[in-house]
Formats: C-alpha cells, sequence, structure tokens
C-alpha cells in the first residue's frame, strides 16, 4: 500500500474514533473556552492592550491545549494494545505517525476556526478583516505543533510520569514556532496589517525541517 | 551448579578481572590527565586577571569575557557531540553512542550553565540590566531547558535500551532547533555584541587578550574532555553493575525452581 493510502487509512481511522467518542474535541474546546476567560480575569486588558497581548494569548492557548489532547493519541492505543495491530499492518510506519499527525492537525484546526472568532469578541478585537491570513499562519504552526506533538507523544506514551513530561519537551522545542507565529500575528492585528515574509518561512521551514526529520526516525519509534 | 553455570561464572569473573586490570592502569594517565588540566585552569585564571590588560571602555568586568566566550564554545561543541552520539546510536544500536551522548549532553549543560550565569553579571555594569532577550541569550536559554529536556526523558525511561533510542530521537529534534531558535529571534531582536573573534573586518582583539583567551580555552577544552571521559565511564559501569545484578537474579530464581523441583 502507498504511503498516502496508508497514511489515510490511520487518519480515516482517527476521525473514525473521534467522530464516535467526541472526547479529545469537547475537552479542547472547554479547555481554550476557559483558557480565553482566564487570561481575561488576570489581566483585565483594554482595547489597546487587547490589542498587543491578544496574538500571545492564543498561541499560547492553543499551545497548552495542544499538548493537553497530543498526551492521548498514543496512550488510547494502550489500552487495548491497538498499536501492536498498526504495527503488523503491512504499512509503512511512517504512515501511522503521518494519520495521527493529520487528524492531531484537524482537531486543532477546527479548535481554532470555532475560537479566533471567539478570542475576537472577548477581546474586541476585530480580526475580520484578515481572517484569511491569520488562519493561514495559525495553520502553518498549528501543523509544526501537531508534527512534532505526535511524535513525542509516541515517544513518551510508556515513560513513567508522561502527563508531565510531554510538555516539558515539548514546549521548548516549540519556541521558534512561538516567536515567529507571535510576530506574525502582531503585524497582522496591528495598525498596518500584513506579513512579514521572514516569519512565515520559519513557520513553514519548522514543518519541512520537522515532516523529513519524523519521515527518517519514523521507524525507530513505531517500532517494538 | 551445571556446567553451563560455571561456564557463566567464569565469564564473569574474567569481565571483572579485566576491568580491575584496566581500570588501575588507565586511572594513573587520566589522574595525571586531572591534575594537569587543573593546573592549566589555575594558570589561566592567573593570566586573566593578572597578564590580560584591562579593557578601556568596559574595565575590569571584561574579564569575564575569557570564561564566558571559552565555556560557551565548550558547552556548544558537547552539544554538537552529544547530537552525532545520538545519530551514531540510530545508525549502528551500540550503546557506547548513548553514553557519549549522555555524557557530552550533561556536561554541555554544566557549561551552558555556567554560560547562563556569567553573562548576566557581565552585562548588569554594561549594559544596565541583568537579562535582555536577544538572539543569543535566548538561544543559549532555550539550549538549556532543551537539554533539560532531554535528561528529565532519560530518568523517566528505565529500559536502557528504549531509553537509548528514544533519547536519541529527542536529541536529534533539539538540535535541529538550535538553529531555527536563533534564527527566529534575530530577526525578532539583537543586543549582544557581535563576535569579536572571526566576526569580519573591525572585528578582532589586542594579541596579549587573545594569549590569554586561546589558554583559557585550551584549559576549559581539557576539562571538557576529562569530565565527558569519566561521565562515560559512569554510564559504562552503571551498565555492568545492571548486567551483574540481573545474572544474579537469573541464578538465584534458578537455584529457587531447583529446590521447589526437589
Amino acid at each position: 500500500m502507498s504511503l498516502t493510502r496508508s497514511t489515510g487509512a490511520v487518519l480515516a481511522k482517527e476521525l473514525k474514533i473521534e467522530l464516535r467518542t467526541h472526547d479529545l474535541t469537547n475537552t479542547v474546546l472547554f479547555f481554550v473556552l476557559m483558557v480565553a476567560g482566564l487570561f481575561s480575569f488576570a489581566f483585565s486588558p483594554t482595547v489597546q492592550e487587547s490589542r498587543r497581548i491578544l496574538p500571545g494569548l492564543i498561541w499560547l492557548a492553543f499551545f497548552f491545549a495542544g499538548t493537553l489532547m497530543l498526551q492521548l493519541c498514543f496512550v488510547r492505543e494502550q489500552v487495548n494494545d491497538t498499536l501492536a495491530a498498526l504495527r503488523l499492518a503491512p504499512i509503512d510506519p511512517s504512515a501511522i505517525l503521518f494519520g495521527k499527525i493529520l487528524a492531531n492537525f484537524l482537531f486543532l484546526v477546527v479548535t481554532e476556526i470555532v475560537f479566533v472568532p471567539i478570542f475576537s469578541v472577548f477581546y474586541n478585537v476585530n480580526v475580520w478583516p484578515v481572517m484569511g491570513q491569520l488562519l493561514l499562519v495559525l495553520f502553518l504552526g498549528t501543523f509544526g505543533l501537531s508534527v512534532v506533538g505526535t511524535v513525542f507523544s509516541a515517544m513518551t506514551a510508556q515513560a513513567r510520569m508522561r502527563e508531565l513530561l510531554l510538555p516539558l519537551l515539548l514546549l521548548p522545542v516549540l519556541a521558534p514556532v512561538l516567536i515567529a507565529g507571535v510576530e506574525a500575528t502582531s503585524e497582522l492585528l496591528g495598525a498596518h496589517p500584513g506579513i512579514g515574509r521572514e516569519w512565515l518561512s520559519m513557520l513553514g521551514g519548522f514543518d519541512v525541517i520537522y515532516v523529513t526529520a519524523t519521515w527518517l526516525l519514523s521507524g525507530f519509534l513505531v517500532e517494538e | 551448579m551445571g556446567p553451563a553455570g560455571d561456564g557463566q561464572r567464569q565469564q564473569i569473573d574474567g569481565t571483572v578481572q579485566e576491568m580491575e586490570m584496566t581500570t588501575k592502569s588507565k586511572q594513573r594517565v587520566w589522574g595525571l590527565a586531572w591534575v594537569a588540566t587543573a593546573i592549566l585552569l589555575a594558570l589561566a585564571g592567573y593570566a586573566i586577571f593578572f597578564v590580560a590588560p584591562r579593557e578601556l571602555t568596559m574595565g575590569n568586568i571584561q574579564r569575564i569575557f575569557y570564561v564566558h566566550v571559552a565555556t560557551a564554545w565548550c558547552g556548544f561543541i558537547a552539544f554538537f557531540i552529544s547530537f552525532f552520539g545520538c545519530i551514531g546510536y540510530l545508525a549502528s544500536r551500540q550503546m557506547e553512542w548513548d553514553w557519549l551522548a549522555v555524557a557530552t549532553a550533561e556536561v554541555g549543560l554544566m557549561f551552558t550553565t555556567v554560560v547562563l550565569i556569567t553573562g548576566p553579571v557581565w552585562a548588569k555594569p554594561v549594559w544596565g540590566v541583568w537579562w535582555v532577550w536577544d538572539a543569543r541569550l535566548t538561544t543559549a536559554f532555550i539550549l538549556e531547558m532543551l537539554y533539560i529536556a532531554y535528561l528529565l526523558l532519560r530518568k523517566m525511561v528505565t529500559e536502557p535500551g528504549r531509553r537509548a533510542m528514544i533519547s536519541a530521537v529527542f536529541g536529534i529534534f533539539a538540535f535541529l532547533d538550535v538553529p531555527l531558535c536563533y534564527f527566529s529571534i534575530r530577526w525578532w531582536r539583537t543586543l549582544h555584541p557581535a563576535p569579536v573573534i572571526g566576526g569580519g573586518p573591525g572585528s578582532g582583539i589586542n594579541p596579549v587578550m587573545w594569549h590569554v583567551f586561546l589558554f583559557g580555552l585550551a584549559g576549559f577544552l581539557a576539562l571538557t574532555v576529562i569530565l565527558v571521559r569519566d561521565r562515560y565511564r559512569m554510564e559504562a559501569l552503571r551498565q555492568k553493575i545492571s548486567e551483574l545484578a540481573a545474572d544474579l537474579e537469573e541464578r538465584e530464581e534458578s537455584l529457587e525452581s531447583k529446590e521447589v523441583t526437589r
């Protein structure tokens, strides 16, 4: 089976599980809603301040939501040891990772599409004129988060204290994504909306580098 | 005890003897290396304070440069070797590569910590603030976070083969992050002084300062080598101990099962 088809099969399986249970999307949607409120209580920003801090809030909220969600993507294979079955399938090991990466990416993207307007309302910042570009920046960053997060979730699935460990591994590696994402978002929400090309290339470059590394190292991650 | 058990015992006795012999002769050499490094570092300390000239604008605080830059280079070299240790392990599945990776990661982390402490001490009088989030400082900070995460990950996975593999993958992912971090923050903001050594036209330092710096660098490089070697050896001994313990357990179990059958 080709890599694309087997990746598609794993993705379909992940989506089917999610559509039956809604475990991940429900928890993440609620988490982001709560964080949107908590940030407002913590900073009680004025309109000017909101414009300045909103990019950071959006990215941090999605980062933390992502780390919570990514934890489960390999742990829930352990209950019935279904990962063993996936490994036995005559597919490339990278297909398992890529299928899960795409699934996590889709779940986070859904959350973002729902929550960017909600953030916009809560913080009185009009995002409609730049919505398309904003989503592009968010998607590029989220893809990086999904790639590295899924790989680290596979790594830590059998470690002790894995719930605590994943964010500790993930957040420092994601620092370039956070910087580039927040800067690009700030430029979009600023007085003269536009995106610096360097931020887009940083986000895109991060995605390309880590997808390649994942593809090269997937054999080691999925074995045993 | 059957003949197979005796053979095993002889083999273990052999390993233990071999270890003792090699340690004795090797330890002497490495003991000398330790003494030489200590003397080198003491002399470098003397040179930094009494031989190097006083810098015109910054004054005595500039002397921290000799330690700061030398440890930064050593730390970075150590992380670089650790990266190759990770690749080496994945390519060969030999535990030696894993030991090298962890030894260099720990030593590199120690040097980065020195860099992160000496930096602010220098920055406060010169820049007026302890810390700024500029490209080099932030990269050093994230480097520190990444390798703390690497060591934490190793602590949380007990089975040696699995730990070696997982941490090798993480080590590669972490190291790939360093240039990305550096450039993302360089585009963001930069305040750190441009490199004075090999930094293009207009850079360069007084020849005496340069020699003192090289002297200090030699001392810290020697320290890097012996620390890595000691840490590597510790990892090797740990492995031997766990092998012996596993063997002991196996023998006890076989004895017990024999008694049960009797």
